[in-house]
Order: structure tokens, then C-alpha cells, then sequence
């Protein structure tokens, strides 16, 4: 781990105490979002996604295999995510750790309990044959908030998903059936103090952090909260009400950003 | 699909993809792209694109790896799940393990490593949409990593490769070619002095043939040796004029 | 105001000849040529020929300003990141503090922030550092910005001219230590504002003039405030 200067941590709590952050955003102000979509010619679908100076790139590939016995006429969906050297002087190339694997399951439940995907539209032969869709998440320059990086640029990804049915001779390719996705916004906390999209200074000292994904209709679909800090109630639900408005607005940037 | 099924050259010499036998695919090259990395390069060579960055020279971990004369050199090369035709598993597997084996030793010929004892120097290679030719790509773009890192070295390290299709030999191999090609020649170089600093080769070349083939990669090195320097001085030219 | 254009050079470019010129810093010397080691300014003082930098990493030499950050309590020494391949080490002996064995996270640990001086670089860049001279203390408050360490020379300025006049215009007390860290003490407000002018200075410091830009922008914000 980077070692942080305890001044550092001093000064980042004393511009919070009047009101400011070390980049000279708002406590609820999200950083700006850019979004490149079919950037990989290999893969199925893709997308680059730029958070401030974060970068994060989602590729989609897929191939026909066996449904799950219990699931017999439902396609699969499995997400991987790879904290490669090339984003940070931290990150380590081999099998993934456990950030990797807590942020690949966070990014897929949000993808899976809302059903953005249409698995049930991704069968062949029931029992025998299904879709499946494989979403791989590569890191690429790494200043915080990877967590909402990585979401926006998988949905951004599956968007652009082409079933390459010809390729299996299944008949023509088709765009990926998916459904209006719901939206993850992340925000830390940092002794009192929450804050919206951290950047990596404040990530590194960061006491506790909650992501939380909305829908449309201004609903729920998922939540995780990390690190050894605690949340009140009422922060909680403040962090729930940043999430809802900041969740909207970055749906019309995408929508936007994929032509609909 | 067998070799005779496919024609790679014809008559004319003229390739699948519309290149004459000594001309490289269409190549982009930039430096500094990443925020994080203290250097870093983004290239797009055919349909290749690679992103290489680095980060050092650092405190060589773990220390019993330390050399007290020098800095070390790690490569990494990975390949992303979904740059290939079927889904890679990620990771490292073997060949990425040997691609990163030598490339290291390539850039260990050129880096003034002796400068940084007991420290280690980065190199990570991302290869996001592979196309053949990657690890001539890989380390073309370290070379510019390095470079943009402020890294010590006598020259700037370039690959190219060459080989044999339809029993003719050319330059740069794409995506039908090495698949269906007779024989591939992976070349690494120090372009000033022409010295080899990575070589491979798989297939089956004539003595001369493999001369001609080495020919040929050297004049593709020296080629993109150019676009390598370009962009290096590219990045700096726009800091000068204060953006 | 100089107008002659900077050259830049890149690694392995011929910059001249052994017979005609010395090869100084940044360079070598093959088959009777200089040639440049770096990305850089190329710089020819009278018959030597020097590349510097534009960026890399920190190259401690003795005698330096630095400012380090403790990595490490042991029980005689601390280790200290000083931005270089490697961290310093800093004995017991070398503090102002009469430190027992065993007893030094008493004084410094972990996280903490030190201006020290560099006492030893040897062959194998093994580092030592000095708290032991004038003003070098354990900081306390203030906020470390990072530079290149290859842009001090230009955000200190000719004779320190660059600095003078950030602290001519901004209420603050700043020390800028040759490995690129930079430490400002005052107001948050003042903070931010010089953390915002040395931002400038980093990005456009291979353009000429840079003081004077720099002295009409901060006197332009400082009557902003006032009217």
C-alpha cells in the first residue's frame, strides 16, 4: 500500500471541515464522465469509461455452452475484473485478490439481481444450449471510485453487445436483449464527512464507503458497504438521496453518450 | 480451414489486406497517456492496441531479489479476456510468462540499469485487441513507456517481425497471416546499432530465406523507430507552447 | 526575455563529439560520440554537453533538501521515503533527540512527515539522511503537494525568484525540497492558492517567461480581492 502522510490526512479533514475537497468539488459533486463505446473490434461489446483520471475499459464476450442444471432455459453471465499493473503501482499481475473479486461481484450484482441482461431471452435449446455472456473488466489508470467506473463502462459495454449468432451459424447477429440498467454511485466517508466520487487521496483515507445503485423509478437494486467505518442512519439515507439524484443524471449522460 | 484454402498473396504480390510484401500495417503511437503510471504509451499497430506504462525505478521487493550492482527489469505482458476471437482465460498463463521473460531482457540490454542498484523497474504491457504481431507491439510500446518515464538508456527499443506466406517472404504478419502463414521471425532491436535484443522464430525458413526475412524486420524496425521518436517529441512539443 | 528555441533531445540521439566537447550529465559516450540518455533539454555550458531531464525519478545528492515521509520505526534508525529508487535511512544519532534503544517510535513514526538533509549517498545508493542541521524538523500541519522532481529547479525560481514572488502575493511559508515535494503552511485558502500557482508552474515550466506570467496572474488575483 502507498504510504499516506498523516498531514495529508490532517489537511484533506480541514478542508472538509469548511466545506471543501482537495480538488475543489462539492461534497455531493460527481467528476466529469466520458464514454467511448466499441473501441475493441475482438470483443462482442466495449466500452472505456473516464472518471476524472480514472480509467476503466469493460469488453464483452461471448460463446454458447450448457445452461445451469437449475436454469435450464436461461442464458449465463459471469464477471471477472483485473486490477492490472499498468493502473497502479499497487496492483499486482496473477490471480485476482480479494478487491478484485469484491469489486467483480458488486459490478455483477448490479448487472444480475436487476435483470439488465434478458437471460431468459438468451436460450438455444432449453437444457442444452444458452448463451453465455462473459463481462470482463480491465483497469486502466487507477484514481478512485472504481467501483462506479467499472459499472458505467459494463452497462455501457452491454449496450453496444452484438450476439454474434453468425459466427456459430445461429442466423443473424442481434443486439444483446437488456433492459434499462440501474446506476451505482459511491461515496466514502472521512471522520465526519461523506463525500461523493472519491478521487484516490481521499479513497486512501477513506473510513468507510457505501455504493448504492438506483433505477429509473427512483428504487433500490443494490448496496455495498465497505471498509472497517460505520455509517449513522441518517448518513446513510442522506448518501441514498446523492446517489438517487447524481444516479439520474449520469443515465441521461450515458443515454446520451449511446445515442438514445 | 487448411493452408491451401487460403491465398495470402497473389500473383502480384499483392496481400489479403491490400499491402505490398514490405508494408507495415497502418500504426498509431502516443505517449503519456496514463495519469497514474510515471510513464506510459498507447499504440495501435493494425488491429492491435496496446497500452504499456511504467513504474520506477523502485525498491526492488521482495529483497532477496535485489541486485546490489543494478535495477532489475520486470515486463509484464498480459493479454485481456476479450482481445481474442474465443475468450482468453485472465491471467498469466505460459506464453505470456515467456513473452514477458524476454521482453524483459530485451529492455534490460538498453536500460542504464547499473544507475539504480537494488531497485526494480516496472513494465506493464496490456494488450486490449490482439492482432498478431503482439509482442513486437509490447515492446515498441515499452520502449516509449520508458522513454516517457524518464528512464536512463542508450537507445529506444523497437520490435518488429517478418515472415514467410505463400512461400513468399514479408514484412509485419496480420491476423490470416500468422494463422496460415509458413513462418513468423519476431524481431526486437537497438535501432542505433542494429543489435538484436529479441529474436524468435517458429516455422520453417530456407537459410536465406530467413536472411531476407531479417532484412526485412529491420527495415520495419527502423521504420517505426521513426513513429516512436515522433511521439515522444510530440507530447513534449505541446508542453513547451504552455496548454 | 531569451526567445531561443529549447531542443529537445531523446535517448540515443547523437548531441556530439568526444574530440570537440566533454559528454556532462544526462549523456554517454559511444564509438567517440555523445549521445543523450533521456528525454530532455539538451544544455551545451561552454564545451560540455548536458541533457536535463524532464522527468524521472528523484537522484539524491549529498548536502540536498528533502522532504521524507517514515516508512518504518526500528530499534536504532528510521526508514524514510524520500521520493528516490530506494529510502534513506536515518540513524539515531542523526536527530536532535537523545533516542534510547528500541525507544525511537517515541519520536517518529510511521506516516510522519520530516524536512531532512541527505548526509550519504554511497556506490550502491545506499541512503542516509540528517535531521542534524539548521531548520530541519518533524512538520506539523500544512499540506505536501508532489512535482516532478525534475521541475524544482524551475518552481524555485533563478536565485529563488519564482518563490519569492508566489510568497511576495500569498500569505504562506513554503519549503520546496529538491525531491519534488513541496511543503505550504498558512490559511487553507492560501494553501489552495499556491497549490494552484505551483500546478501552473509544473505544467508550463518548459516555457519561457514563466516568472513574469506567473507575477501578472497572482498580481491580477490579489486585486481581485482587494477592490
Amino acid at each position: 500500500m502507498t504510504l499516506v502522510p498523516i498531514i495529508k490526512r490532517d489537511y484533506i479533514v480541514n478542508l472538509a471541515k469548511q466545506g471543501k475537497r482537495i480538488d475543489g468539488r462539492k461534497f455531493d459533486q460527481y467528476r466529469n464522465i466520458e464514454i467511448e463505446t466499441n473501441i475493441i473490434k475482438k470483443a462482442e461489446g466495449s466500452a472505456r469509461v473516464k472518471l476524472g483520471n480514472t480509467q476503466v475499459l469493460a469488453g464483452i464476450k461471448m460463446d454458447v455452452g450448457e445452461p445451469y442444471p437449475d436454469s435450464p432455459d436461461s442464458g449465463v453471465m459471469t464477471t471477472a475484473a483485473e486490477l492490472i499493473p499498468l493502473a497502479s503501482p499497487d496492483f499486482e499481475s496473477g490471480p485476482p485478490q480479494q478487491d478484485a473479486i469484491e469489486l467483480a461481484r458488486v459490478v455483477d450484482r448490479g448487472v444480475r439481481e436487476s435483470q439488465v441482461i434478458e437471460l431468459d431471452k438468451l436460450c438455444i435449446e432449453p437444457g442444452e444450449k444458452v448463451w453465455i455472456v462473459f463481462i470482463d473488466i480491465h483497469i486502466l489508470d487507477y484514481d478512485g471510485n472504481l467501483f462506479d467506473a467499472a459499472s458505467i463502462a459494463t452497462l455501457a459495454a452491454l449496450s453496444t453487445t452484438q450476439v454474434p449468432a453468425t459466427r456459430f451459424e445461429l442466423g443473424e447477429d442481434y443486439p444483446l436483449p437488456i433492459k434499462e440498467p440501474p446506476i451505482s454511485c459511491t461515496s466514502i466517508k472521512i471522520d465526519d464527512f461523506v463525500m461523493l466520487d472519491p478521487i484516490l487521496d481521499e479513497e486512501e483515507i477513506a473510513d468507510a464507503r457505501l455504493t448504492v445503485a438506483t433505477d429509473n423509478n427512483g428504487d433500490l437494486r443494490a448496496m455495498q458497504k465497505g471498509l472497517n467505518g460505520s455509517f449513522t442512519r441518517e448518513e446513510i439515507q442522506k448518501v441514498i438521496k446523492t446517489s438517487l439524484d447524481n444516479g439520474q443524471e449520469i443515465r441521461k449522460h450515458l443515454y446520451k453518450n449511446l445515442g438514445k | 480451414m487448411k493452408t491451401e484454402d487460403v491465398k495470402l498473396i497473389d500473383a502480384k504480390g499483392i496481400r489479403l489486406d491490400g499491402r505490398k510484401i514490405d508494408e507495415l500495417r497502418p500504426i498509431k503511437i502516443e505517449s503519456g497517456v496514463l495519469h497514474r503510471a510515471d510513464g506510459s504509451c498507447y499504440l495501435e499497430w493494425g488491429g492491435n492496441k496496446v497500452f504499456a506504462a511504467v513504474y520506477g525505478p523502485r525498491e526492488a521487493i521482495p529483497r532477496h531479489t535485489q541486485n546490489p550492482l543494478r535495477a532489475i527489469v520486470n515486463a509484464k505482458y498480459n493479454m485481456a479476456a476479450f482481445s481474442v476471437e474465443d475468450r482468453k482465460r485472465p491471467g498469466p498463463d505460459r506464453r505470456s510468462r515467456e513473452i514477458s521473460k524476454v521482453i524483459s531482457e530485451a529492455l534490460e540490454k538498453v536500460i542504464l540499469t547499473e544507475q539504480f542498484p537494488r531497485s526494480m523497474i516496472d513494465v506493464a504491457i496490456e494488450v486490449l485487441d490482439a492482432e498478431a504481431g503482439t509482442r513486437c507491439a509490447g515492446l515498441t510500446a515499452a520502449g516509449v513507456a520508458l522513454a516517457d518515464a524518464g528512464i536512463p538508456m542508450i537507445d529506444i527499443p523497437v520490435g518488429c517481425a517478418a515472415g514467410k506466406i505463400g512461400g513468399k517472404v514479408v514484412l509485419d504478419l496480420g491476423k490470416e497471416e500468422d494463422n496460415f502463414g509458413d513462418a513468423d521471425v519476431p524481431l526486437g532491436i537497438s535501432p542505433r546499432t542494429g543489435e538484436i535484443i529479441l529474436l524468435q522464430m517458429d516455422g520453417h525458413l530456407t537459410f536465406d530465406e530467413f536472411n531476407t526475412a531479417l532484412d526485412y524486420a529491420i527495415e520495419g524496425c527502423n521504420k517505426v523507430s521513426k513513429l516512436q521518436k515522433e511521439a515522444l517529441l510530440r507530447k513534449y512539443d505541446t508542453i513547451k507552447e504552455g496548454k | 526575455m531569451p526567445t531561443d528555441k529549447r531542443t529537445l533531445v531523446i535517448p540515443g540521439q547523437i548531441l556530439g563529439d568526444t574530440r570537440s566537447h566533454r559528454a556532462g550529465s544526462g549523456t554517454f559516450i559511444a564509438e567517440g560520440k555523445i549521445l543523450s540518455q533521456l528525454v530532455g533539454i539538451l544544455n551545451i555550458h561552454g564545451n560540455s554537453i548536458h541533457v536535463v531531464p524532464i522527468k524521472g525519478k528523484y537522484n539524491p545528492i549529498e548536502g540536498d533538501f528533502v522532504i521524507g515521509i517514515v516508512e518504518e520505526a526500528m530499534s536504532s534508525s528510521w526508514l524514510v521515503d524520500i521520493n528516490a529508487p530506494s529510502p534513506a535511512l536515518l540513524h539515531q544519532n542523526e536527530v536532535p533527540w537523545n533516542v534510547d534503544f528500541g525507544d525511537t517510535e517515541r519520536y517518529l513514526n510511521k506516516g510522519d512527515t520530516i524536512m531532512a538533509k541527505v548526509l550519504s549517498v554511497d556506490d550502491i545508493k545506499k541512503l542516509q539522511i540528517t535531521l542534524n542541521d539548521r531548520n530541519l524538523y518533524k512538520i506539523k500541519g500544512g499540506f505536501i503537494t508532489e512535482v516532478e522532481p525534475t521541475r524544482v529547479p524551475r518552481i524555485i525560481g533563478k536565485k529563488g525568484s519564482m518563490m519569492a514572488v508566489v510568497k511576495k502575493y500569498i500569505r504562506c511559508r513554503i519549503f520546496v525540497g529538491q525531491n519534488g515535494r513541496i511543503w505550504i503552511d498558512g490559511d487553507t485558502d492560501d494553501i489552495e492558492k499556491v497549490r494552484s500557482v505551483i500546478q501552473i508552474i509544473e505544467d508550463e515550466s518548459l516555457s519561457f517567461g514563466l516568472t513574469d506570467r506567473i507575477e501578472t496572474l497572482l498580481k491580477k488575483d490579489a486585486k481581485d480581492v482587494h477592490v
